[in-house]
């Protein structure tokens, strides 16, 4: 069983839901990225989604963009990210890593130095955004061959045959985007979810992580109810962005953030 | 070529170029608009519609114009002139910009969204709207907005709200992620029309279907005045729609041999280039794969070029697939050469040519004297210069 379905089973076993932070690798600096990992992990974060900086970041808000814009302004790369998680491994071979990102810096890298390397330092999961199944079936068996779990997006607008295509491709986990629109936009809406999730769930046993529009600890709350998975990304990269100046700020507010959203999620 | 060129597939993949690269809340639209695309190009009253539009709002058929003086001058090849400046609004871009905006009502999309780089694109997008009564929004680099503030003037007069694109390099490429963030966001009532054959399918082929007017136009022009098919053709490609406009309709002619002229900026070999083809390598941008300029890390890297319409760091992917196999040849030309092309033309017949378009008029000039006189090159005029002007003035110290 791969660390993240593992994660899943235990989780479920406990009654619980999994806390998944984003974190761009790289911002605001490299140093940066291995504590605030581990003190995520501290914090009682169960998935980390590590997102590899891209030029064209088409998908993300002005909170990611800029984020990514600031990692690759340290020349942060998809070796180098490979290289922060080879650095958090050596203290914590127990934490899911997900590499988030979009599909040229692995194109440029090729598939399978690519996999070979992910493979080696222990990544979970890669979530390519821009990369549907349609066009996955390579980059996939490379990975699964490698046990490491393709994540694909499930979006407000999937019709059914692609949550199938999704439970057919993917594997560790399913991330439903809660709203049409950029990273970091608007606030979800409960009920549309929990109306999307019958579908999901009708034609997937996958666990099904919800992000986009996760903003505080009440909206993590509502929202672990309702899938098996929650995911805050731009709610804790705006406080790196606020933080320029004091990167040990942002990592204790990070933190307190995090620390609030498992104990709301955990009542 | 024995068999018949029949790409994309029904993936819309050119080989292994195209495909739909997007996130997940786009596959449901655009494969909505293949559908609506798939079914309205076979459809009478849509097709007897679009003619009626190109032909009396754009101003078609565009005029197939033997440069007499030109061709004498250089002393090699018959050169002809496919005279896409004199469409109404100044270039070819009007001519998908048509076909894209029949097929957003078809579908009762009441808001139109556009990236643009020039703002030729952006212009032609925003008099379509303004003529069917649709919300426009158009997306530009800031850098673009600074540089092409006349082109920002008419949008507005137009109607159209024109965003000036803050994120990246703040040019057409972050125009066009901004442009995909909307979409994105506004999927149920917006109608993305994208201003090149690049983007996810069905975009490479939908846009290439409603340029390839050129193509036909030309052709059949070619025969009434000389009485048999062009030796060579020759444009300029930018994202390349003006380019497989022209080419397309002889792609089965195997004697026909196409050249499509790249931005080569200060020189390939500077680096500071908008050449994908000549010097880039294959990667996943914008929703498809092609040739990108990108650095070892699949980083996209800036572009340069004096004509903005150039300057992109990808390309469409039919082009890539035609350079793979050989069918088309893809060369590139400078800034220094370009301006020379543009007051050629401009001197000699009486043409003000658009920047993009001097490339191949560029290129041309060394082409023609390696030809003989009894042959014959279509080049693909692609816009008129105007617009151009200021840039030019600017460049040669002239103030105006
Ligand atoms: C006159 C003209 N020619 C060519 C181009 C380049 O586009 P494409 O390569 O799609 O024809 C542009 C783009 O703005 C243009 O305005």
């Amino acid at each position: 069983m791969s660390r993240l379905a593992a994660k899943f089973d235990e989780l479920s076993k406990s009654g619980r839901k999994a806390l998944i932070p984003f974190l761009t690798a790289g911002d605001p600096h490299p140093n940066f990225t291995v504590p605030m990992m581990h003190a995520m992990v501290e914090a009682g974060v169960d998935i980390i989604e590590l997102g590899v900086p891209f030029s064209d970041p088409m998908a993300d808000g002005p909170v990611i963009q800029k984020a990514s814009e600031r990692a690759l302004a340290h020349k942060m790369s998809l070796r180098k990210v490979l290289n922060i998680v080879a650095e958090f491994r050596r203290k914590d071979d127990q934490t899911p890593v997900v590499l988030m990102g979009y599909l040229n810096p692995i194109e440029a890298m090729g598939y399978e130095d690519f996999a070979n390397a992910a493979q080696r330092v222990e990544i979970d999961g890669v979530l390519t955004v821009d990369l549907p199944p349609e066009e996955a079936d390579f980059c996939v068996s490379l990975l699964k061959e490698r046990g490491i779990d393709p994540v694909f997006l499930l979006a407000p607008n999937s019709n059914e045959e692609r949550i199938r295509k999704m439970d057919a491709a993917g594997s560790g986990y399913i991330y439903y985007v809660s709203l049409k629109g950029v990273t970091g936009a608007g606030h979800l809406n409960t009920a549309d979810v929990e109306e999307r999730l019958k579908l999901i769930r009708a034609n997937t046993r996958l666990p099904i992580g919800i992000g986009f529009g996760v903003k505080d600890a009440e909206t993590a709350k509502t929202v672990a109810h309702l899938g098996d998975g929650v995911v805050v990304g731009s709610a804790l990269i705006s406080k790196i962005e606020a933080n320029l100046d004091n990167p040990e700020q942002a990592c204790s507010e990070i933190v307190d953030l995090l620390k609030a959203m498992r104990a709301a999620m955990d009542e | 070529m024995t068999q018949h060129y029949n790409l994309p597939d029904e993936r819309g993949h050119f080989g292994p170029y195209g495909g739909k690269f997007v996130a997940e809340t786009l596959m449901g639209p655009i494969q909505e608009l293949e559908e609506a695309y798939l079914r309205y190009m076979q459809d009478p009253e849509f097709l007897t519609e679009l003619d009626a539009d190109l032909q009396h709002y754009v101003g078609r058929p565009s005029p197939l114009y033997h440069a007499e003086r030109w061709s004498r001058h250089l002393g090699g090849a018959q050169l002809y002139l496919k005279r896409e400046d004199l469409n109404h609004t100044g270039a070819h871009k009007v001519n998908n910009t048509i076909g894209q905006a029949l097929l957003a009502k078809r579908m009762g999309k009441t808001r139109i969204i556009a990236e643009t780089g020039a703002g030729q694109h952006g212009v032609a997008t925003a008099t379509v709207a303004a003529r069917l009564g649709l919300e426009c929004v158009v997306y530009m680099g800031a850098v673009d907005v600074a540089r092409q503030s006349l082109n920002v003037y008419r949008m507005k007069l137009l109607g159209a709200k024109v965003v000036a694109v803050e994120s990246g390099s703040k040019t057409l490429k972050d125009a066009l992620n901004e442009a995909l963030r909307d979409w994105v966001t506004n999927v149920d009532n917006t109608f993305y029309i994208i201003g090149t054959v690049a983007g996810p399918h069905p975009y490479p082929a939908m846009v290439r279907d409603f340029q390839t007017v050129i193509g036909r136009e030309a052709k059949e022009q070619c025969l009434t005045m000389t009485g048999r098919l062009p030796d060579a053709l020759v444009a300029c490609v930018g994202g390349g729609s003006n380019a497989i406009g022209l080419f397309y309709p002889f792609i089965d002619d195997a004697s026909v041999k196409m050249y499509g002229v790249e931005a080569a900026g200060d020189g390939v070999e500077t680096g500071r280039h908008s050449a994908p083809l000549c010097a880039g390598r294959p990667g996943v941008l914008h929703g498809n794969r092609t040739y990108l300029i990108e650095d070892d890390d699949g980083e996209i890297i800036e572009t340069h070029s004096i004509s903005a319409g150039l300057d992109y760091p990808g390309v469409g992917p039919e082009h890539a697939w035609l350079k793979d196999s050989g069918r088309a040849e893809y060369v590139n030309i400078t800034d220094d050469e370009a301006l020379k092309g543009f007051h050629d033309l401009t001197e000699m017949e009486g043409i003000i040519p658009a920047l993009e378009s001097s490339h191949a008029i560029a290129y041309t000039t060394k082409l023609a004297p390696t030809m003989p006189k009894d042959s014959i090159i279509i080049i693909n005029l692609s816009g008129r210069g105007d617009k151009d002007i200021m840039t030019l003035a600017q460049r040669e110290g002239i103030e105006l």
